[in-house]
């Protein structure tokens, strides 16, 4: 919660501190002729007189309520404008995150049983080479590849299966370098411990410990890193939707960027703190369930 | 007989850090070996394919591809030099007078930090710069405003360890003044991670930057900009696939050798740290 009224505050110290007025900005959208009779006018219908604190609260109460203002860019309501392009966002995060597990967990593991190996170099190779390059770049390569040459999948994205393929790949690469990295460290070092002595001493199977116990008590590490790891994911967002034409709050805002559309930026910083507190509470949750020592008591937003 | 080189992680620090050091003196004198002017636009040799004349071949203005990518590495590598130095120095600071003051000031500033630190950095980056106006300046400031957190967080904790310990107490008896007691003994004694932290985030930086200006946030055209660059040859690359050949693998083998370099230093100066970084900024749950 303290978050979230940092964020508000935050984004709206910044809109106050743009160099443009939004008074004018409002009427040269609306086609009207700026003179400063208008200006002025307009200025205290939308309350820019008050001092800043006033309008801080002002525009908190319109925000509790849902009214985040007009979008200049569309003229429809900022909310309605994201609410509706929200959906495709959280879709591609989820597959992106899905398809990184899918791909990172195996790799991760079998990096760390076979420490220093041949193949444990290849997976760390491949792992390198997902963190050090820029998403937008992979995005570019797997259009040129897959669209272009092979004709496999279209390149610009459109709603469904077919259209989220390319940008989840995009995103799920870079993250699964980094998630390669970390699994096979967290596994590395439950390796070392006294219990798994213990269990190899009493002749258990190294693939039963390696699944029942070294995994089980690894899963914690691990979902700590995915709560760590959505921030970027959400900003990486915005690049790969852009790149694809995939519909989603980044490429929304990229476009009301353009249009220096500030109340849609503003409603999207918003709507991202808060998509993203909700995600970090499910970590949370999760966390729970997955080892019941852990009290929720302090960690309620 | 032990020599410094007995160690493969100070081998391999050595070379990548010489490669740093070459990858950056080239990126200075690139500008005057370049055949042609990066900046002369000529319509008539307009996406040219890799030849004699043009290495790489020529963008949609007929520009030469190979000038600019030369002349566009030290934008990208200085640039993220200059920001990392930013946030390096902003952080350390806030998160040393934070850790040794402790009180409001403290309480003042980890408020800041938890709310940057527990947001998507690369949203705000975005809204900043889209806010600000485009240009590489204004992009290395949306991105320090909201990165210099780790460093405040890092320092604050190495500065709460290092605070208690005998020899500090010892310099106060002996009737050191704090800024002689920060100066001398609290940021030599904690410098170390705070170095890995910079050198690993090089790299990473530098694709913020790119990044950024992919979208059109950053650097200006006509600059010789390697994300831009890329965002330029994005329509053409069914037919001119060298526009994302040539600035992809250039900022693609900087950013590597920058992480290699990064992840060097880490070996040599702390091998642990790995795990440290993720307690340090792990406060993220109690959102």
């Amino acid at each position: 919660m303290p978050i979230l009224i940092g964020i508000t505050v935050l984004t709206f110290l910044l809109m106050h501190l743009s160099p443009s007025d939004p008074a004018e900005r409002l009427l040269t959208s609306q086609g009207i002729p700026v003179s400063s009779d208008v200006l002025e006018e307009v200025r205290k219908e939308m309350g820019l007189d008050k001092p800043f604190l006033t309008q801080y609260g002002n525009w908190m109460i319109k925000i509790i309520k849902g009214d985040m203002g007009i979008s200049y860019m569309t003229g429809r309501p900022v909310y309605d404008e994201l609410a509706s392009h929200m959906p495709y966002t959280v879709a591609l995060a989820v597959i992106s995150m899905i398809l990184t597990l899918v791909l990172a967990m195996p790799l991760g593991v079998l990096s760390a049983v076979r420490e220093n190996k041949l193949t444990d170099y290849f997976i760390r190779f491949l792992s390198f080479i997902g963190m050090s390059m820029p998403g937008f770049l992979t995005a570019l390569i797997l259009i040129y590849f897959v669209s272009l040459k092979m004709n496999l999948l279209p390149v610009l994205s459109q709603p469904g299966i077919k259209g989220i393929l390319l940008p989840s790949i995009t995103l799920a690469a870079a993250m699964t370098g980094k998630y390669v990295r970390q699994i096979r460290a967290v596994v590395l070092e439950e390796m070392q411990k006294e219990y798994v002595k213990g269990a190899r001493a009493r002749g258990i199977k190294e693939s039963r410990i390696l699944y029942f116990n070294v995994l089980k008590n690894s899963m914690l590490s691990i979902i700590t890193l995915i709560g760590l790891s959505l921030g970027s994911m959400l900003g990486g967002t915005a690049i790969v939707e852009t790149v694809f034409v995939w519909p989603g709050l980044g490429k929304l805002v990229i476009d009301a960027i353009g249009y220096r559309d500030y109340p849609l930026i503003q409603g999207y910083v918003i709507w991202m703190a808060v998509l993203f507190v909700v995600l970090n509470l499910l970590t949370d949750l999760i966390y729970r369930l997955i080892d019941p020592r852990i009290r929720l008591n302090k960690e309620v937003a | 007989m032990k020599t410094f080189f007995d160690n493969p992680a100070r081998i391999r620090f050595v070379v990548f850090f010489a490669l740093c050091i070459i990858l950056c003196i080239f990126s200075l004198i690139a500008p005057m070996l370049v055949p042609n002017d990066p900046g002369k636009a000529d319509l008539a040799n307009a996406l040219i394919p890799p030849s004699q004349d043009y290495p790489f071949g020529t963008d949609q203005l007929g520009r030469c591809l190979y000038s600019r990518v030369m002349t566009g590495a030290a934008t990208s590598i200085f640039s993220a030099f200059i920001l990392v130095g930013v946030i390096f120095t902003i952080g350390t600071f806030i998160g040393v007078l934070s850790g040794y003051y402790g009180g409001k000031i403290d309480t003042f500033f980890m408020r800041i930090v938890d709310v940057l630190l527990a947001f998507p950095g690369m949203v705000l980056a975005i809204a900043v710069a889209g806010m600000l106006g485009s240009g590489i300046v204004n992009a290395v400031i949306a991105i320090a405003l909201i990165s210099w957190t780790k460093y405040a967080r890092l320092s604050r904790s190495l500065v709460l360890s290092i605070k208690e310990e005998n020899f500090i107490h010892a310099a106060r008896l002996g009737g050191a003044s704090s800024l002689k007691i920060v100066a001398r003994h609290v940021i030599p004694n904690s410098i170390g991670p705070l170095v890995v932290a910079a050198s690993l985030d090089i790299g990473a930086m530098m694709m913020q930057l790119a990044g950024l200006s992919f979208l059109g946030l950053g650097a200006v055209p006509p600059a010789p900009e390697w994300g831009l660059m890329l965002n330029e040859g994005r329509s053409m690359l069914q037919n001119a696939p060298w526009l994302l050949i040539y600035p992809g693998s250039a900022m693609f083998m900087t950013v590597a050798i920058f992480n290699l370099f990064g992840d060097s230093v880490r070996d040599i100066l702390d091998p642990k740290f790995q795990k440290s970084i993720i307690k340090t900024t792990g406060g993220i749950k109690n959102a």
